[in-house]
């Protein structure tokens, strides 16, 4: 499967690595630290707990102070190392902290009583995951049903999303009628306005055709995007009409031209567009926010900006959750992500 | 198109679905710690008690309440009860209590509160107030101690304040001496303490004498250093922005915020060092002032079972499940016979109820022009007016007397649209 | 979408990294261009998913198209995702237009005066145009200018980056599956996410300032300072949206016929020869689709830079429809009539922008 810098680069039988791969791999790897370091960031602070998260300077993997049960004590008390003072190199555990001072006791004698100066300890910290930071989720929402809703809402907007817009596209790519450049400027000057000023008149409108409170007033809306008629509408004008003359010839109809050919020609294409769909619909949060108020309805993106308050924000709940939502939508991009290179590279023509 | 209607029957089919359940009452809530969740739980014992209602707590981010809810409400279709801040803003949606009540318990329990939920010649009975808050500062005295420089006493100023904790950090190393959330309700206080009116005698102001003095000084401070200017300075618009994780982490000798931080602090900081509340300092024109606030529980008039939305919201308001509430929420207690009677807070440390307490204190302090301020159906207007030009003083773009005028043509400008 | 590996297991599906054998085996069934060679070709598991569906609904599609004729039956064609635009697209749009004119702060359009073009007026009331401070609105003006600047910076850099990205996963290198999906990653994240991890990264005690500081540079206050605050929304924005655009212009380089390339091999063509001939013009509708996009969402970025900044220091940040969204939704009171004029005009100027753009490219969108 020779890719088209192959050609520019002439890879030389694969023996040898040209200078442009080993610039290419270059060029990869940085991408990777620079777009993948932050993600594993995200994914290593969800394990840590609200205090951790807020610590300066941050660390990159989770810790926690380590504590230890000592006899004749209820609680389990915090550990120390003394890096200072008469007690230098010991581990301490610590009773109490009146101002500068200490009070601290050594787990193998509990018996006796050592005064220390604040300033001569450091907490023993060990490397600990949170994972309370997710089973706590699923004590306090249903997340089996905000998943399904998250997930009937995409997929089903996608669907009705791909079906409308590969066929407008089509029409607009394949024919020559009169109005098809008003349409088109139509459809890109609906790209123009922000989808945050329309918020309220299109919730007006949502309202009454009744959807207000419906999974529906989500996907419906959801689907009339302008992008995908635009994006497949490019990508169709660069198949070649010699294969639609030569169905045509054959008698096929026009639908089947449509779904028989144009639809798997323009598999890269529409492989992008289910992408990127279920992805706006799997992380809309503005427009679920204003249609969807009761809770049975609500989607995974409305639970996790539950977390944020007036005032406060759980964070390590909302990094949680996060992760978690983040996880179906990786994997069904990298199921996805394959057909956009096992397109129509192949096909002659021009 | 066949698909089309047929999405429309199934959602007409799902709308006419949701009022099958008779008596299904929702409460719209936010949680800045687990107030909702508080909620759901004592609620429980209500749908006990009155079989056939269920009472359902939406949980939405405070985005929906502040933004969503207007238009829902504008379109006729609010949920049934809500907690709210905007708590005048909101006032012609209003369910009156007054018929379902006993007014005479709810005056002598929720006093001046009420009035914030007032309005114009709606003057009913309309929210309970369910969490109370006021302004007051953290201090890390850890750091006195290390500096051994003393606290200030209870009468000091924002003067000896600044100058203590400048000579803490100095002593101690530390990055920031003081610092203020970026918020139009924090600010309220100190600016009432510098003898701004608020309430003007033409009308509400943002560029009264007292103001500009007090926006003065809040620049210089900025300016030489005294407060972090990564708070104000380091973000636009109206956004909220606090400095807890610059306390938390000790980078911090001072810092006003207010009641409802305790939590946080007693969770976070946990033995790292001792810190305290010591409430508004004074300003020159001899008030000590913090600003009240926080957030209510309301019925909308759109519900179709006002009864029973005024039966919950009576239920939350009284006085044994209205301390429990508090209790488990560690909320100040804006009931007055709960107040009185003192709160004993659950899973917080002495230092954390000893805070509470402080902030309690230091209700009677509060200035009339700041409790009004509270009440005012516009003051998220003036509140996001004094963020915006405030920072943009203190940045630079624009000089203190400019920023004040500005703040006059906004809040101009606001109070001729919202008529 | 249609899958087109082998049909079964006869042909075996290709992987990413590229299997030579079945990739000329495809070639060459698809050179010739018959639906029954298509066909054998292969057809996917979503194909035949749909299949059934799709010849029920030819039945009425081939009376229409009896009845109507070809041309005609475009319209058939564009019918479902007109009347789906119709409601929640254009109609939309109209009543922004008619909040336009009209001013307070109620939100149902029967409750508000109508007030000509007095909110046009108060956003165009300036001294000069290129001193905020002189304007009555100056908040919308600074945000203007900054927007201004910004689309600039980030539409130049990230279609750039775009670029030479698709080429580099377009070539033949291994884990190709691994590095595409790594570059599209950033757009699977929130805006709220992607601004509070760089902002752990940024802040003061983040953790790019303790590298500098290891590295004996010296840590920067990033984000209290008003340039760099900005220069790091535009690294930010580039960021989150570069892998959308590599990803559609990845599809449009997979679209160029393979023979264009062999010819040219034959013919001794320089590479860079190649690319300024052939690659970039046949990838010419695909760019213009990037380029009017990233326009677009470049003019409307929003929700990442908000959460990032809050639009700050003071206003550096501040953006055209952070402006809108704080006058109109965020703000109090709520003033719907000037947001929607503001609205209307960034789309005015919009429009402008994409008829340029498209009348530069008028022989790619004509087709």
């Amino acid at each position: 499967m020779t890719r088209l810098l192959g050609f520019l680069t002439a890879t030389r039988g694969g023996a040898k690595l040209h200078w442009t791969d080993w610039a290419s791999y270059a060029y990869l790897c940085t991408g990777v630290f620079l777009m993948f370091f932050p993600v594993i960031w995200l994914v290593m602070s969800s394990f840590k707990t609200e205090a951790d998260l807020q610590r300066y300077p941050p660390t990159f993997l989770p810790y926690q102070q380590q504590t230890i049960m000592v006899e004749g004590y209820d609680d389990p008390l915090p550990l120390f190392e003394m890096t200072g003072g008469e007690y230098e190199g010991m581990i301490l555990a610590q009773l109490r902290r009146v101002g500068l001072q200490a009070q601290m006791i050594d787990p193998a004698n509990p018996g006796e009583r050592l005064r220390v100066g604040i300033e001569d300890r450091v907490p023993v910290e060990r490397f600990t995951l949170a994972t309370e930071n997710y089973t706590e989720l699923f004590g306090r929402f249903n997340f089996l049903l905000y998943f399904w809703n998250s997930t009937f809402i995409t997929v089903m907007a996608t669907l009705i999303m791909l079906l409308t817009n590969s066929m407008a596209a089509f029409a607009l790519s394949k024919y020559q009628f009169r109005g098809r450049t008003v349409v088109l400027l139509l459809v890109i000057g609906t790209l123009m306005i922000p989808q945050t000023v329309v918020l309220v008149p299109l919730f007006l409108i949502v309202t009454e055709l009744g959807m207000f409170n419906s999974l529906w007033g989500v996907i419906i809306p959801g689907a009339a995007t302008p992008t995908g008629v635009f994006l497949l509408r490019q990508y169709m004008l660069t198949i070649p009409d010699e294969i639609l003359d030569a169905a045509r010839m054959d008698k096929a109809s026009e639908w089947k031209i449509y779904w028989r050919i144009i639809l798997p020609l323009s598999a890269p294409a529409i492989a992008v567009l289910a992408i990127l769909a279920i992805m706006w619909r799997w992380n809309d949060f503005l427009w679920p926010l204003i249609v969807l108020t009761r809770s049975e309805n609500f989607t995974l993106q409305l639970a996790l900006n539950s977390f944020q308050g007036e005032l406060q924000t759980d964070w390590s709940s909302l990094l949680a959750m996060t992760v978690l939502t983040l996880l179906p939508i990786a994997m069904v991009f990298m199921f996805l992500q394959k057909y956009i290179a096992t397109g129509i590279a192949s096909t002659g023509g021009k | 198109m066949t698909h089309l209607k047929l999405l429309g029957t199934t959602a007409l089919a799902l709308g006419l679905a949701a009022p099958a359940m008779a008596q299904e009452i929702r409460f719209m809530c936010y949680s800045d710690g687990n107030e909702c969740e508080v909620y759901d739980d004592v609620l429980t014992r209500f749908e006990a008690a009155n079989p056939g209602v269920d009472v359902i707590v939406d949980v939405v981010p405070y985005q929906a309440i502040l933004e969503n809810l207007p238009v829902q409400l504008a379109a006729g279709t609010g949920p049934d009860i809500a907690k709210v801040t905007d708590l005048g803003g909101l006032n012609e949606y209003y369910l009156d209590l007054a018929p379902y009540v006993d007014t005479g318990y709810w005056d002598a329990s929720f006093g001046g509160t009420l009035d914030w939920y007032r309005v114009g010649d709606r003057q009913g009975y309309y929210g309970m107030h369910s969490q109370l808050t006021i302004t007051g500062a953290f201090v890390n005295a850890t750091l006195f101690e290390q500096a051994g420089v003393a606290l200030p006493g209870p009468e000091a100023t924002w003067e000896d304040w600044a100058a203590a904790s400048r000579a803490v950090a100095e002593a101690t190393d530390t990055p920031f001496p003081m610092a203020i959330d970026r918020s139009g309700h924090r600010v309220a206080g100190p600016a009432v303490s510098y003898g701004a009116a608020l309430n003007g005698p033409d009308g509400p102001t943002l560029s009264d004498e007292g103001f500009t003095a007090f926006v003065q000084q809040f620049v210089d401070w900025h300016n030489d250093g005294t407060i972090a200017r990564d708070v104000w300075a380091g973000q636009g618009g109206a956004t909220y922005q606090d400095a807890a994780q610059e306390f938390i982490n000790g980078e911090l000798v001072f810092y006003y915020s207010g009641s409802w931080q305790v939590s946080r602090m007693n969770d976070q900081v946990g033995d790292f060092f001792d810190w305290q509340v010591v409430g508004s300092p004074c300003g020159p024109a001899g008030a000590c002032s913090g600003m009240p606030g926080g957030a209510g529980i309301v019925g909308f008039e759109q519900t179709e079972h006002p009864e029973i939305v005024a039966a919950v919201i009576d239920f939350l308001a009284q006085e044994d499940v209205y301390a429990e509430v508090a209790a488990r929420t560690r909320n100040l207690p804006a009931h007055l016979g709960v107040a009185s009677a003192g709160v004993a807070f659950e899973d917080v440390t002495p230092a954390a109820q000893a805070a509470l307490s402080a902030f309690a204190a230091d209700l009677p302090d509060v200035a009339p022009a700041a409790f009004w301020y509270q009440g005012y159906p516009g003051n998220r207007a003036m509140f996001g007016i004094t963020v915006e030009r405030v920072s943009q003083a203190i940045v630079g773009e624009l000089s203190v007397e400019d920023a004040v005028a500005r703040m006059a043509d906004d809040l101009a400008t606001a109070m001729a649209e919202s008529q | 979408m249609a899958e087109t590996t082998g049909q079964g297991a006869a042909a075996p599906a290709p992987t990413p990294t590229g299997d030579t054998a079945a990739a000329v085996a495809l070639t060459k069934s698809a050179g010739a261009v018959s639906p029954r060679a298509l066909k054998a070709r292969g057809d996917g598991l979503a194909l035949r998913l749909i299949a059934p569906v799709m010849r029920l609904v030819e039945i009425p599609m081939l009376g229409l198209q009896r009845l109507l004729g070809i041309n005609l039956l475009a319209w058939v064609f564009l019918l479902p995702n007109l009347v789906l635009f119709g409601l929640f697209a254009f109609l939309p749009v109209v009543l922004n237009v008619v909040y336009a004119g009209t001013g307070g702060d109620n939100v149902l359009l029967a409750d508000r005066p109508y007030v000509g073009a007095r909110n046009f007026a108060l956003l165009t009331e300036c001294g000069s145009y290129l001193d905020p401070n002189t304007c009555r609105e100056d908040k919308f003006w600074r945000a203007v200018w900054n927007t201004a600047w910004f689309v600039t910076l980030q539409v130049g850099i990230m279609v750039g980056f775009s670029l030479l990205t698709a080429i580099v996963l377009n070539r033949d290198i291994r884990a190709r599956g691994f590095f595409r999906s790594v570059f599209f990653f950033p757009v699977l994240l929130s805006p709220v996410v992607v601004a509070l991890i760089w902002k752990w990264i940024l802040q003061r005690e983040g953790v790019l300032n303790a590298f500098l500081d290891w590295t004996g540079i010296g840590g920067y206050n990033w984000l209290v300072d008003a340039e760099w605050a900005f220069a790091w929304s535009v690294f930010l924005s580039v960021w989150a949206h570069m892998g959308f655009y590599t990803l559609i212009l990845l599809a449009g380089l997979q679209a160029i016929p393979r023979d264009v390339y062999e010819a040219a091999t034959m013919d001794r063509a320089s590479p860079w020869r190649v690319f300024r001939k052939i690659t970039l013009p046949l990838l010419a509708p695909t760019m213009l689709v990037v380029l009017v996009l990233a326009l677009i969402k470049g003019v409307q970025t929003f929700d990442e830079v908000y959460a990032f900044t809050g639009g700050g220091p003071g206003t550096a940040t501040t953006f055209i429809i952070q402006y809108i969204y704080e006058e109109g939704f965020a703000g109090a009171p709520r003033l719907f009539g000037l947001a929607a004029a503001a609205s209307l005009m960034v789309a005015g100027v919009l429009v402008v922008l994409t008829l340029v753009q498209l009348w530069v490219n008028r022989r790619n969108v004509d087709g």
